[in-house]
């Protein structure tokens, strides 16, 4: 899709440096003004998001199921805590690289197509995941995994308490921002770029575009299980929400009103909606009410969403 | 009783009916997206949504004005499609000149919207609707024509018989309409070249504005036909829509004769499953979808983009 | 009973004189409602939850050792993780002192998770799964109203009983409805009848009809419905039209509600067994709490919903004999109360936290039996509470005292 990307390709000015220190001290003192377990999950939903829009922002390619990456890793992380007992960092590696192998195989499947053939392949690719997800052992049917521990990272640094493993989570938080980062900043970004404005142009360049989408929809599987994975070790649950096609229709949400043309306007998106949620919650049927309307107000009027609009207005070329 | 691999050959037939009055639904309702996204490039992730409006309104016009099933099998698409046809002038409309992926988002958020007023108003756990006198009951029909065996007879439900047969009509009158009229041919033009049509005095906006209230009128038709058969609920539109979709992109989209074949042979090829391997049953049309992409990426009858 | 609890009182008034509300956490005691207030289980729990609890806050005089009594409440959407976040956020910040109904038997394993590490009180009501009271069981755990144990032994036990020894069931796919069956075969098989078959079907299904055809052939004189919620509903409507009940054969629900029978109609659902908690037509005291639960919600109570007013009032009841909010000693002032209420009369709290009441086997009324809307069910039997649930010690949870 055609959405304005201001973004340069890969170097820091002073703006960025600011901008990245800022956040990094806000990162650091917000627990302490926030309730860390939601931050936690907002970080969650954030990494998420911004994995998401490497396709939809800046490959063109809509997944309509990423909820199977974010999902399964959820459930694969819970267990390796809390079957395996593995430590938290290698718990949630092992779910980040098993959906990167899940992604290159869905997306070996439906990169052969592209648009709504596409969307429509991830849905149903996705639901496949579902339905293993309700019926295989390990996850424990529509109870979920329950009780998973936080274990310690590296078998040694205790995160039980809600504000290390804030820390934990925002270190992880920030690599993950930064390799979205750095993909969209880099050559591939670029390339993948060409191929969202016009795929036959990029082949005619002799680029092998097939390859390209492939690489990228690896690349923001492996993310969204990270995502999932902390999930999993932030609420100390995995269960059948995560694996939803409503969970893949929320994401495509969070991006959209973040702004899909931007690098981090998804996690803003992100933030929003994980918010929304938390303090409408006793709004019950409201709230689904109200995210449909914000859909579709997005769709009409701020397509380029939040951050989008915002650089688009006070101009960073 | 004759029998065919240990099951008497009744209850075989039986299940073989039953499998093609599930493809009806199937392909009702994709011959609606069908329509929409073949006619405006549109992918109607409502359309589930507005199957479900489709049997609630049916349970709304029995229950609050006294209107039976005959009734609403005549308003009720009428009444779907002026909401389909609000729905095209108030939202669609502005998005044709972007991305198709818009229309999709679009509709996606109004599923929420209605699904969401629905289950505010009614409550989620379901409403009863009964089904007219006419079709209540179970037809006997014996199959002593093919075994010589008189013990060999079906008993189907006259409800469903009478799904199968609604809905052939149905998808052969929308095809004939579409393929084989002077409207349908304007109609294929319009999205071919809408200058050109424009050109002949005939007005494209209100086309394509009629052609989804058509569309989505169907999905209605199909709720009313559901709410004989179960409960009605809020989300029953919801688990629906992900197979129909998967019917779509089997069939390959835009093929109007593609959708019905396809929802109807889905439709039986699930009956199989649900004989030999019932916990296949929700998998097996997903594993049909990445075969057939596989082999034939545009769908069984699909052009090649 | 009463002795025990005036005696508990007077230790407490001894020990602590001076402002028993130093006793309470922050000077209150805070309760969270955490239900479904949208989705399927809405109508059975939901706002009608919210309001049982604000009757129960009411009866019991809106004030506990001197200290006001304050309600929370939220929607989990049956979202588990929703649930846990939620409530360690009512736990870490907001003081919650106790959670209850907690439908959808995720969302109720995870939030006891969190009442374990946290130390607080859950009270679940709403779901179903014996596993709250059985291998997750917790110290600080209860779960009132019933369970699938509770459900599947009356039944099943019931019918047998009744003649329909030889059964087939239609089994969602997943680990509820696999549990359900295995429980109702073992009491099937333990009352003399027998298994026949068994066909799972995929979860959500709207249509039943190769199933119970299934079924059909099988010959079982009863198809238990090891399902829930639409899944059942859409089961039974569909029965009705190839004529099983006609043919000889009938049907037991092992998961269902009034809420159920009002969305499948009489019609549909004459004739059918299935087993509650609690009814609002069985006594004068049930009827008028009735009345005054449908002037505020505008329809009858469920199980669910009267068995949040008992969990609340118990509660409080529990935190005015242990003097405290400190959820061990609460939790063992319920262990050694009677309950007594509109919900049941001589109710006992197993080690386990599964609290035994009387339940009743019921069957769903001929439409031309009934007065109107919601008078539904005929209490055919009542189960003593010793019979009903599931003795402690056979479980699996490991707290035996």
């Amino acid at each position: 899709m055609s959405v304005p990307v201001q973004a340069r390709a890969g170097r820091f000015n002073a703006v960025h440096v600011l901008v990245f220190a800022g956040a990094l001290i806000a990162l650091g003192a917000l627990p302490f003004a926030v309730y860390p377990v939601f931050l936690m999950k907002a970080m969650c939903f954030a990494i998420f998001a911004c994995a998401f829009n490497l396709l939809l922002g800046f490959s063109g390619l809509l997944s309509f199921g990423h909820a199977a990456f974010f999902g399964s890793a959820s459930y694969l992380s819970a267990y390796a805590l809390s079957a395996w007992g593995l430590s938290a960092e290698l718990s949630i590696l092992f779910a980040t690289v098993s959906s990167a192998a899940l992604g290159a195989v869905f997306g070996a499947i439906a990169i052969r197509r592209q648009g709504i053939y596409f969307a429509m392949i991830t849905l149903a690719l996705s639901q496949m995941i579902y339905f293993a997800a309700l019926q295989a052992d390990f996850t424990g049917g529509e109870d979920g995994i329950q009780g998973v521990t936080r274990n310690p990272v590296f078998g040694l640094i205790d995160i039980t308490d809600n504000l290390s493993s804030y820390y934990f989570v925002a270190v992880i938080f920030v690599f993950a921002m930064f390799a979205v980062y750095r993909v969209v900043h880099s050559p591939f970004g670029q390339v993948l770029r060409a191929i969202r404005e016009s795929e036959s142009r990029a082949k005619s360049l002799g680029y092998h575009t097939d390859q390209y989408k492939l690489v990228v929809f690896v690349i923001s599987a492996a993310l969204s299980g990270l995502a999932g994975g902390t999930k999993a070790l932030v609420v100390q649950v995995a269960s059948l929400t995560d694996v939803t096609w409503q969970m893949s229709g929320e994401v495509v949400l969070m991006t959209l009103l973040g702004g899909m043309g931007t690098v981090f306007g998804p996690a803003v998106g992100a933030v929003l909606i994980v918010t929304l949620q938390n303090f409408l919650n006793s709004f019950g049927s409201l709230v689904t009410i109200l995210i449909g309307a914000i859909f579709v107000v997005c769709v009409m009027l701020f397509r380029r969403g939040i951050l989008g609009e915002l650089q688009a207005r006070f101009g960073r070329k | 009783m004759t029998t065919i691999f240990d099951m008497p050959i009744a209850i075989l037939g039986l299940q073989i009916l039953i499998g093609l009055q599930n493809g009806a639904f199937y392909a009702l309702l994709s011959l609606g997206l069908a329509v929409i996204f073949g006619m405006m490039n549109v992918i109607n992730f409502a359309h589930g949504a507005q199957y479900m409006l489709g049997a609630f309104l049916a349970y709304i016009l029995l229950s609050w004005l006294g209107l039976g099933y005959w009734w609403a099998l005549l308003l009720v698409p009428l009444l779907v499609g002026i909401f389909g046809l609000a729905v095209e002038r108030l939202f669609l409309r502005h998005l044709y000149h972007l991305d198709h992926l818009y229309g999709l988002l679009l509709t996606f958020g109004l599923v929420l919207i209605v699904e969401g007023v629905m289950v505010d108003m009614f409550g989620a756990s379901g409403l009863p609707y009964s089904k007219p006198d006419l079709l209540q009951g179970a037809e006997r029909i014996p199959l002593s024509w093919v075994t010589g065996n008189e013990r060999d007879i079906m008993m189907m439900p006259v409800y469903r018989l009478w799904v199968i047969a609604a809905s052939i009509v149905v998808c052969l009158i929308v095809w004939f309409a579409i393929e084989k009229t002077r409207l349908g041919s304007y109609l294929r033009a319009a999205t071919e070249n809408p200058t050109l049509v424009r050109a002949f005095g005939i007005n494209v906006p209100i086309m394509v504005m009629l052609t989804y209230g058509f569309g989505v009128a169907l999905a209605g038709f199909a709720g009313v036909l559901a709410a004989g058969l179960q409960a009605v609920t809020p989300h029953m539109g919801s688990s629906l829509i992900i197979v129909v979709f998967a019917v779509v992109v089997i069939g390959g989209m835009g093929s109007i004769m593609g959708s019905i074949l396809t929802g109807f042979v889905l439709g039986l090829i699930e009956a199989v499953v649900k004989i030999a391997y019932p916990e296949a049953t929700n998998i097996v049309i997903f594993v049909i979808m990445i075969c057939v992409l596989l082999v034939r990426p545009a769908g069984l009858f699909g052009r090649e983009a | 009973m009463l002795k025990n609890l005036s005696l508990a009182a007077t230790l407490v008034a001894i020990g602590s004189m001076p402002a028993a509300a130093e006793k309470l956490s922050d000077n209150a005691v805070r309760i969270g409602v955490m239900t479904d207030m949208a989705a399927v289980y809405a109508d059975l729990s939901g706002q009608g939850s919210v309001v049982a609890a604000e009757m129960a806050i009411e009866d019991f005089g809106g004030t506990v050792l001197g200290a006001p009594i304050e309600l929370v409440s939220a929607d989990h959407q049956n979202k588990a993780d929703i649930a846990a976040a939620k409530a360690r956020e009512w736990i870490d910040t907001d003081g919650v002192d106790m959670l209850t109904d907690l439908v959808t038997s995720s969302v109720a394993l995870a939030v006891q998770e969190v009442g374990k590490e946290k130390n607080r009180v859950i009270m679940v009501v709403g779901a179903a799964t014996s596993r709250l009271t059985g291998e997750n069981c917790t110290s600080t755990g209860f779960h009132w109203a019933y369970d699938t144990y509770a459900l599947a032994n009356g039944t099943g036990t019931a019918v047998v009983k009744n003649g329909g020894d030889s059964w087939f069931f239609l089994t969602a796919d997943y680990a509820f409805g696999h549990s359900l069956e295995s429980d109702v075969s073992k009491i099937v098989e333990k009352n003399g009848g027998t298994v026949v078959g068994a066909v799972r079907h995929p979860f959500p299904t709207t249509d039943f009809a190769s199933f119970l055809l299934q079924a059909q052939a099988s010959g079982a004189k009863i198809i238990g419905l090891a399902n829930a919620g639409s899944d059942t509903i859409n089961a039974i409507k569909q029965a009705s039209e190839f004529g099983i009940v006609e043919g000889g054969q009938n049907l037991a629900g092992l998961l269902m509600f009034i809420t159920d029978v009002h969305a499948l109609g009489l019609d549909a659902a004459k004739g059918l067994f299935m087993t509650t908690g609690w009814y609002w037509d069985l006594n004068d005291d049930t009827r008028a709490w009735a009345a005054r639960f449908e002037e505020k919600v505008g329809r009858k109570p469920t199980m669910v919903q009267v068995g949040v007013y008992s969990a609340v009032l118990s509660y409080l009841k529990a935190v005015e004999a242990a003097g405290t909010d400190e959820a061990t000693a609460v939790s063992e002032a319920l262990k050694s109360m009677e309950i007594n209420d509109v919900f049941t009369t001589g109710g006992k709290v197993y080690a386990n936290g599964r609290m035994a009441h009387d339940m009743y086997l019921v069957q769903v009324k001929k439409p031309e039996d009934s007065s109107g809307a919601w008078d539904y069910l005929d209490v055919v039997r009542t189960i003593p509470a010793a019979e009903a649930f599931q003795n402690p010690a056979e479980t699996g949870c490991p707290i035996t005292n």
